[in-house]
């Protein structure tokens, strides 16, 4: 092989890769133009010009219609449907899996998976108008347990938040270390919505998990953070039949808002809250003085806390068995069988599926258990 | 210099005896994992002939009008693997534009195709056999073509053989494995009319 040759190899090599480089380019650009389009949503309630291409959660997310998604719009979690009144083709492999058969003849869609590339026609929820980006401050970061953190954050001045207890928002991180682009979480609020210049979430660390990851490891008092709000439809119902709530780790949360928004409100003198929380050993217990205050305060509110793994040597007088056993055996002996139960869960899907299984064979409302299970 | 043969006789040979998957068993991966539904091989046959065709004509082209001239035949595999690579891309692109549902049902089948050997052994065919660029179109097309007829034979055949009773053993892919085997016996009874060299 003569040296020209040894040049002219990698030299051709490169100048074929090259002009197939820019072919490549150029049909991007001419096939995945699709100009400017606009978004008619709820019959010219709202029109939004935006530039075709994205997915249709991101392009309302960029004119601040924040469709709820806990997945962040991967097409994970089935959250982020719209009705499209558009044709915008079949149903994607994608979405079929997340969509009912109704709802797929009604153009339910995941607007995660809908790219938009003409003009559309969509109708949402009126509520979805008032979920805002907010850029917020991190005024103090505490550990309540070995693997859960209170995030306390500070509202932009002049924020006007209204949200229902049970609620949530949706944590946005910044790309860091491997991780190369933003990412959302869903996160239940631990605030009283009555604080109108604090948010407050219980984040507990998820191995592997790219938001929890960062809040533990990355995020410091001072540094700002958005946060999409408030989200979702878990809230307590205006009745006065008794609430059996269960929870177990961070599912602490919505609960933490709900009782002290009720004591605000003075509906905890009122009505009967029974509240289990479930936990694997003692050093995943935590606010106990804060919930045994208010058992000791007010005669109608019951804290019965659960160990399903106490430590042999652990000083533990509550309950211990798994939550659902203890769930249970309180349906069973303690609480009043004549009164009316509305079941309130929050946790893993495991727990909460085992407790509707409980709560059933009491013969609790199916429609009258509500949940908010981490997807 | 270029074979001679009659555009007729080696689009049907390409399609038929010498089909490039029965008779030559390349592209086989795909063949076997995509036959279970008809939609996703009637899509993903029409993708390889349409890769097929243009990645042909395109390495016809290269090999002709820049390896040959300036002597470097033998980056052939890797310009050719380059050049199937980037014909795929942009056919994803298009795809995606087209028929998002033919995309997502493709899933990721469409970028396996870039490893296709069906595709890489035709250019090399193309080029053992010394084609023309008419030739290396008309056999590009035929082997497309014949790939796609196999397939959606198959995938016909699947549908039916799910609802025999096949023995517990041979389920799945033992008894896909022996149906390929009569489909090739079949295919090879055509050999008698027609060759291509």
């Amino acid at each position: 092989m003569n040296i020209a040759t040894l040049f002219l190899a990698p030299l051709s090599l490169g100048v074929i890769s090259a002009v197939l480089g820019a072919l490549i380019s150029i049909t991007d650009r001419i096939v995945n133009n699709y100009g400017d389009v606009v978004i008619d949503i709820n019959s010219g309630k709202k029109d939004l010009n935006v530039k075709g291409g994205s997915p249709l959660l991101l392009s309302l997310a960029e004119q601040d219609i924040f469709v709820p998604s806990a997945c962040g719009g991967r097409g994970s979690c089935g959250a982020c449907k719209v009705k499209v009144l558009s044709d915008v083709g079949p149903h994607l492999p994608t979405e079929t899996p997340y969509l009912t058969k109704e709802e797929q003849a009604e153009n339910i869609r995941l607007s995660c998976q809908v790219k938009v590339k003409q003009s559309l026609e969509i109708e949402i929820p009126e509520e979805l108008f008032n979920i805002q980006k907010l850029t917020t401050k991190v005024k103090k970061i505490t550990d309540v347990t070995h693997d859960i953190k209170e995030v306390l954050l500070e509202l932009p001045e002049g924020t006007d938040l209204q949200y229902q207890p049970g609620q949530y928002g949706q944590f946005e991180v910044p790309p860091y270390n491997k991780i190369k682009e933003r990412t959302q979480r869903a996160y239940s609020f631990s605030s009283n919505p009555n604080d109108k210049n604090h948010l407050e979430f219980l984040i507990r660390l998820v191995p592997g998990g790219i938001v929890t990851t960062y809040v533990h490891e990355h995020l410091q008092e001072g540094q700002s953070i958005n946060v999409v709000a408030p989200v979702g439809d878990f809230k307590v119902q205006k009745t006065d039949a008794q609430m059996i709530c269960v929870a177990g780790g961070s599912g602490m949360a919505p609960f933490k808002s709900i009782f002290s928004h009720m004591v605000d409100t003075g509906e905890i003198e009122n009505r009967e809250v029974w509240y289990f929380f479930g936990a694997r050993t003692t050093k995943d217990l935590f606010y106990l003085e804060w919930l045994a205050d208010l058992e000791k305060k007010y005669k109608n509110f019951h804290f019965i806390p659960a160990l399903s793994e106490p430590e042999e040597n652990a000083d533990w007088k509550g309950e211990t068995g798994l939550i659902t056993e203890v769930l249970k055996s309180y349906l069973e002996t303690k609480i009043d069988t004549e009164k009316t139960k509305e079941g309130y869960l929050c946790g893993s899907p495991g727990m909460l599926d085992a407790c509707m299984i409980v709560m059933r064979q009491f013969g609790m409302d199916e429609n009258k258990i509500y949940f908010d299970k981490f997807a | 210099m270029s074979p001679v043969i009659s555009p007729f006789s080696l689009f049907f040979a390409s399609i038929l005896t010498s089909n490039i998957l029965l008779a030559n068993f390349l592209g086989m991966c795909s063949f076997i994992s995509i036959s279970k539904d008809m939609k996703s091989s009637n899509g993903l046959g029409m993708a390889v002939t349409v890769v097929l065709v243009i990645t042909g004509m395109a390495n016809w082209a290269v090999l002709h009008f820049i390896l040959i001239p300036l002597g470097l035949e033998y980056l052939r595999y890797i310009v050719f693997i380059v050049v199937i690579a980037a014909v795929v891309q942009i056919l994803e692109m298009v795809i995606d534009r087209v028929s998002p549902a033919l995309y997502m049902s493709l899933g990721i089948f469409l970028p396996l195709i870039t490893v296709n050997c069906a595709i890489l052994g035709v250019a090399l065919f193309i080029e053992i056999r010394n084609y023309s660029f008419i030739q290396s179109v008309i056999y590009s097309l035929g082997s497309g073509l014949g790939w796609w007829l196999a397939i959606m034979a198959l995938s016909a055949i699947r549908k039916k053989v799910d609802k025999a009773p096949v023995p517990a053993g041979l389920q799945g892919p033992g008894i896909t494995m022996i149906t390929i085997g009569f489909m090739a016996m079949a295919f090879i009874g055509f050999s008698g009319m027609l060759q291509v060299q």
